[in-house]
């Protein structure tokens, strides 16, 4: 596989372990400017795993 | 010396055969909204290559009639040459496609490198059958017959059409929160509201219904579905930029049905005209199947 998760963007940091860097913002609005500044940092793409976590993804 | 030249009985018959290579090249070699071949080198290449070709299609039966037949052993030559041709064409459209926003892809990389092989042969052809025709029956046998060949050149100049082998519908776009879909086809999840406002106000939809078994089969290749986004981006410019991968147009496929799903992003947002860009999508030769035709899967795929 080639896709690669760069950043997790969290509001319940409980859910989340691993390997790429995680994000804690404590409300939905700052998460979502968090993921966009990720975005356009990393060229890469950010999906909604659930409501209150986001990760940045990069294809290919 | 020019005495001598005209002397020779096959003159004529060459030029002939020769002018009719060139003009075939010449017909054969448009610039459409593929921008390719690019204008004036690329052209000044393949008109040059076509000239070559066009000498030596006319040169093979007055070479066989001077009974020199090791002559013959040009046409080898000129498959090596025209074979290297497909090879040039292949290197730069793929230097190319790196920097693309919608790439073409590879198959139809292949397609447009073995179109350029292909119409080589055509106006070796031409030159041949032009120069041969001559020689058996003066010059006007020689005008027909090149113009015939000319004719054949130009049918098969050009493949088939996307609206032969699919339906294309208009569906509806949907952002369901992070879920985008086409109609009913699933597209992808858009995590970022900004993305998915863009989406929703510049994005397009349709639906792909293949007409039988082999166009669901060769609509399912990714190859020439990547034909389809990259012919729509090059006609109807495309919403996005590099490294922006969450506005990238994407054609997903329903597996129950094999309808294809497809979302657009185009500069110029125009229903009809994108319709009107699908169904002109090349069918790529490299990609169309038949399962059909096999005795092994008689009934329905």
């Amino acid at each position: 596989m080639t896709s690669q998760i760069l950043a997790v963007i969290t509001l319940s940091k409980e859910n989340i372990a691993g390997g790429a860097p995680i994000f804690i913002e404590p409300n939905k609005e700052k998460m979502q400017q968090t993921a966009f500044t990720l975005e356009k940092i990393l060229d890469a793409m950010v999906h909604e795993v659930s409501e209150d976590t986001l990760i940045v993804v990069r294809h290919k | 010396m020019f005495k001598e030249l005209l002397a020779n009985e096959f003159v004529f018959p060459l030029m002939l055969g020769f002018v009719f290579g060139i003009l075939c090249r010449i017909n054969l070699l448009r610039t459409d909204y593929r921008q390719y071949p690019t204008y004036p080198h690329g052209k000044i290449i393949h008109v040059s290559l076509g000239v070559i070709a066009s000498a030596l299609g006319a040169l093979a039966i007055p070479a066989l009639l001077k009974e020199n037949y090791t002559a013959v052993t040009f046409l080898t030559v000129a498959a090596q040459q025209f074979r290297d041709v497909r090879n040039m064409e292949r290197t730069t459209l793929n230097e190319i496609d790196k920097q693309e926003l919608v790439p073409r892809g590879g198959p139809y990389i292949e397609g447009i490198a073995m179109v350029f092989e292909g119409r080589n042969y055509l106006v070796m052809f031409t030159s041949l059958v032009t120069t041969s025709a001559m020689i058996l029956f003066q010059w006007w046998g020689g005008v027909i017959a090149g113009v015939i060949a000319l004719a054949i050149a130009s049918k098969l100049k050009s493949g088939k059409t996307l609206q032969l082998i699919v339906e294309v519908e208009k569906a509806p776009l949907r952002v369901e929160g992070k879920d985008l879909y086409v109609g009913d086809i699933y597209i992808m999840n858009v995590g970022l509201e900004e993305s998915q406002k863009v989406i929703s106000e510049q994005g397009m939809g349709f639906i792909l219904i293949p007409k039988d078994a082999n166009a669901t089969v060769t609509i399912a290749h990714p190859g020439q579905r990547q034909a389809i986004l990259h012919d729509v981006a090059t006609q109807l410019g495309v919403f996005t930029d590099a490294g922006e991968p969450s506005l990238t147009p994407l054609v997903k496929r329903d597996l129950h049905t094999g309808r294809l799903g497809v979302f657009l992003l185009p500069q110029v947002k125009d229903q009809e005209r994108a319709e009107a860009v699908i169904r002109a999508v090349p069918i790529l030769e490299s990609v169309f199947r038949m399962p059909q035709k096999t005795n092994a899967a008689k009934q329905e795929v």
